[in-house]
C-alpha cells in the first residue's frame, strides 16, 4: 500500500541540520574566524564581492564560510543580501589615474613614467608546494622586503599607458560622458545593449565563463591581437556628493584591479588604423579577471569598430552577456534535480503512445 | 513567527511596485511578456524565484496562501516557499485550492475549477515560447511584435508529418484572444483547457528571464492545432488509485522492483477532499 510522501518540513530540517554539522566539520579542529578568511583567503573574498557586486570583505568572508568554500554559493548570499540593500546615494566616478598603486605593470614599454611595480604577484613563483606553510605552529613572518618599499608611494597621479599613445593620435579615444550609465541590477536587460551595460555585466561575471571567452579569442573565435598596455592594482577613494554640503566626501576606499588592452588595428571601412582599446574594471586584486574582461570587451566592440562578425562566441553580446552570470546559470543548470514528474508522466504517456502506434504499423506491414 | 527584520512579504515597497505595474500591464496586454527588474532573491533562480516575487508583490496581510509543486501542497520545495512566506508576510496558509486567495504553482493547474478574485502564480522557467526555435531574444521580441508565428507552425506540421500527430506533452502553447502566442509554462497539456476563461487571475512569473505575462480572468487562450489535427489533452489511462477520480491528472508511482506501480492524483488537497467524501480507489482504505 502506497502512503502518499508527507513529511518534506522535517526532511527539509534535518538536511539543515546536517549541513551545518558538515560545515563545522571535525569540532577538535578549531573554527574558522572571519578575520582569518578576510585576511587569508583575500582572493577568494576579492572574487566573491567582485561576483557579489558588492564591495564587503567582511561579510564576503562571512559567505565564504557559510558556503564551505563554494565560492558560487557564497556570491549568491551576497548578491541576496545586497538586492535588500537601500540605495544612499550614487558615488562619482572613480579615478583610476589618482589610484594608490600596489601593483603596475605594462607590456607594451620596457620603461615608462611612473614605472614597473610587479606588487604582491604570483607571476614568478615557482609553483611548488611550500610544505613549510603545513608545519603547525611555524607560522614565520614574510621575509622583509629589500630595497625601497614600494617606489610608488606618495605618487598622486600614475599616468595610464593609453595617454602616451593618445598623444600621436595612434590610439582611438574615449570620449568623456556623462550619461549615467544603465545598471542591470535595476533594470531589465536590454539588447542590444552600450558598452557601459555590457562592462557591467561582465565585471560580475563568472571569472571562469570570462576567462574561456577571452581564452577563445586568442585562439582565434574573434581574434582580437590584445596586448596589455596596462594592468594597475591599488586603492582608490570613493567620493560621495552631499547635496547639504554642495561638495563631494570621500566615504572610504576601495581595491580595485584596472587593465586596458592595447589592440593592433588595421583599419575598417568606417576606422582609420589605429591601435584600439579593450578594457576591464574588476573589484579587489582579480588581475585574471580583469585581464579577460577587457579581451572580451574588445571582442564585443566589433560592430562599433567596423568589423566583421565572424560567428565567434565572444562576439556575440547576446550569448556572451545572457550567460556570463554564474548565479542564474547555476540556479538553472540545477533547478533539474527539482521534481518533474508531472512533466515526465506527460512524456510517458506520449512515448508510450508513439511506440504503440509504430508498432501498430509495423505489425500491420509484416 | 513573523521576521520583522524583513519588509511585509520580504521585497521593499519600492521593488513591489515595481513588480506591480509589470503584472498590471501584463494584465493590460494579455500573453505579452513584459521585461521586469527581477530581484535576487534568497533561493536560488530556478526554485521559483519569478512567481515567489509576483506572490509577494501581490500578497496583502489579509491573504490566505496555497503553494504547490506537481499539484501537491508536501513537495519539498513547495513547504519551503510556503514557509518563507510563513516566516517573511505571517499571512494564514491553506492546503484547500477553494479556500486559497493566492496559489502559487509550479507545473499545475489545481483540479478544483477556481473562482472570481482568487490569484494563481505560476512560476516559470523560459516564457518564451518560441525560445527553441530562436535562440535570440533580439529576434522572438520582433516576430512576437510582427505576429510572425510560422516557425511555430512549422514545427507543429513537423511533428505531424513525422510523429502522426503534434509530439508537445507539457508546455504546450497557447494562443491569446487571437494575438500573442504564450508559453503557459511547463504544466501538462491536460491542464491547458483550464487556462482559458478562467475566472481567476493567472499571473506567470519568470525570474531569471526577467519577464512577467498574465491571463486576466475569462481571458480566451487557445492550443495552437490544426482543423485535421485538434488539440487534444492526455493523462495516463487510469483512475486515481486511492480516490477513484477517473478525470484528474495522474502521478505514476513505482510501488515493487517486479513492475507493480499505481496511478494517484497529482493534485493532493483534490484527492484528499474526494476521499474524505467517501470515495475509494482500487488501493484506497474507506476514511
Amino acid at each position: 500500500m502506497y502512503v502518499a510522501v508527507k513529511g518534506g518540513e522535517r526532511a527539509i530540517d534535518n538536511a539543515h541540520q546536517w549541513l551545518a554539522e558538515e560545515r563545522r566539520g571535525d569540532p577538535a579542529v578549531p573554527e574558522l574566524t572571519i578575520p582569518q578568511i578576510r585576511e587569508q583567503m583575500r582572493l577568494a573574498v576579492n572574487r566573491v564581492m567582485a561576483e557579489g557586486s558588492l564591495y564587503d570583505p567582511d561579510l564576503a568572508a562571512l559567505a565564504i564560510k557559510q558556503a564551505r568554500g563554494d565560492l558560487i554559493e557564497a556570491v549568491f548570499l551576497i548578491r541576496a543580501y545586497r538586492t535588500t540593500l537601500p540605495r544612499l546615494a550614487g558615488s562619482l566616478p572613480v579615478d583610476t589615474g589618482a589610484m594608490a598603486v600596489d601593483r603596475r605593470i605594462s607590456a607594451t614599454f620596457k620603461d615608462l613614467p611612473g614605472g614597473q611595480v610587479l606588487g604582491p604577484t604570483f607571476d614568478y613563483t615557482h609553483r611548488l608546494l611550500d610544505f613549510a606553510l603545513m608545519a603547525e605552529g611555524a607560522t614565520q613572518d614574510a621575509p622583509p622586503r629589500v630595497g625601497e618599499a614600494n617606489p610608488m608611494e606618495g605618487e598622486t597621479r600614475v599616468p595610464h599607458v593609453a595617454s602616451f599613445l593618445n598623444r600621436d593620435g595612434l590610439i582611438e579615444t574615449a570620449d568623456a560622458s556623462d550619461t549615467p550609465p544603465p545598471d542591470l541590477t535595476r533594470e531589465p536587460m536590454e539588447l542590444p545593449a552600450d558598452r557601459a551595460l555590457r562592462l557591467q555585466a561582465l565585471t560580475r561575471g563568472d571569472e571562469g565563463f570570462v576567462l574561456s571567452m577571452a581564452y577563445s579569442t586568442q585562439r582565434g573565435y574573434g581574434r582580437t591581437h590584445a596586448f596589455v598596455g596596462e594592468l594597475r592594482i591599488g586603492t582608490v577613494a570613493v567620493e560621495v556628493d552631499i547635496p547639504e554640503l554642495g561638495f563631494a566626501v570621500e566615504i572610504g576606499e576601495i581595491e580595485l584591479t584596472e587593465c586596458e588592452t592595447v589592440n593592433q588595428f588595421k583599419g575598417s571601412k568606417t576606422e582609420p588604423p589605429q591601435f584600439t582599446r579593450g578594457y576591464g574594471l574588476v573589484m579587489g586584486q582579480s588581475e585574471r579577471k580583469a585581464i579577460a574582461m577587457s579581451l572580451v570587451d574588445r571582442a564585443l566592440r566589433w560592430q562599433e569598430l567596423g568589423e566583421d562578425f565572424t560567428g565567434a562566441p565572444a562576439q556575440d553580446e547576446e550569448f556572451v552577456l545572457m550567460h556570463c552570470d554564474n548565479i542564474q546559470a547555476t540556479g538553472f543548470l540545477e533547478h533539474i534535480k527539482l521534481p518533474h514528474y508531472v512533466d515526465f508522466q506527460a512524456e510517458l504517456e506520449l512515448v508510450r503512445k508513439l511506440r504503440s502506434e509504430a508498432q501498430a504499423m509495423q505489425e500491420a506491414a509484416e | 513567527m513573523t521576521d520583522q527584520a524583513y519588509n511585509f512579504a520580504y521585497l521593499d515597497e519600492q521593488t513591489k511596485r515595481m513588480i506591480r505595474r509589470a503584472i498590471l500591464k501584463a494584465i493590460a496586454v494579455p500573453g505579452y511578456q513584459v521585461p521586469f527588474a527581477s530581484r535576487e532573491m534568497p533561493m536560488p533562480y530556478g526554485w521559483g524565484t519569478g512567481g515567489v516575487q509576483v506572490t509577494a508583490a501581490c500578497l496583502v496581510p489579509e491573504d490566505r496562501l496555497k503553494v504547490i509543486d506537481q499539484g501537491a501542497d508536501d513537495t519539498t520545495n513547495a513547504v519551503s516557499i510556503r514557509r518563507f512566506f510563513q516566516r517573511t508576510a505571517g499571512v494564514a496558509v491553506t492546503e484547500v485550492t477553494a479556500e486559497a486567495t493566492v496559489i502559487q504553482t509550479r507545473h499545475r493547474i489545481p483540479e478544483t475549477p477556481l473562482t472570481e478574485g482568487q490569484i494563481l502564480v505560476y512560476q516559470v522557467p523560459i516564457p518564451e515560447p518560441l525560445r527553441f526555435l530562436e535562440p535570440r531574444e533580439t529576434e522572438t521580441r520582433k516576430m512576437h511584435a510582427l505576429e510572425e508565428y510560422g516557425l511555430m507552425h512549422v514545427k507543429l506540421y513537423e511533428d505531424i508529418a513525422r510523429h502522426g500527430q503534434i509530439a508537445t506533452s507539457y508546455a504546450y502553447p497557447v494562443k491569446v484572444e487571437g494575438r500573442y502566442v504564450m508559453d503557459p509554462s511547463p504544466i501538462p497539456k491536460f491542464d491547458n483547457p483550464k487556462l482559458s476563461g478562467n475566472p481567476a487571475i493567472q499571473l506567470f512569473g519568470a525570474g531569471r528571464e526577467q519577464r512577467i505575462h498574465a491571463l486576466p480572468p475569462w481571458t480566451k487562450a487557445v492550443s495552437l492545432d490544426f482543423d485535421d489535427h485538434p488539440f487534444q489533452t492526455s493523462k495516463a489511462p487510469h483512475d486515481c488509485d486511492l480516490c477513484g477520480a477517473r478525470d484528474s491528472y495522474l502521478d505514476e508511482v513505482i510501488t515493487d522492483d517486479a513492475g507493480g506501480r499505481m496511478f494517484v492524483c497529482s493534485d493532493t488537497d483534490f484527492c484528499a477532499g474526494r476521499r474524505a467524501k467517501g470515495h475509494v480507489g482500487r488501493l484506497g482504505e474507506a476514511t
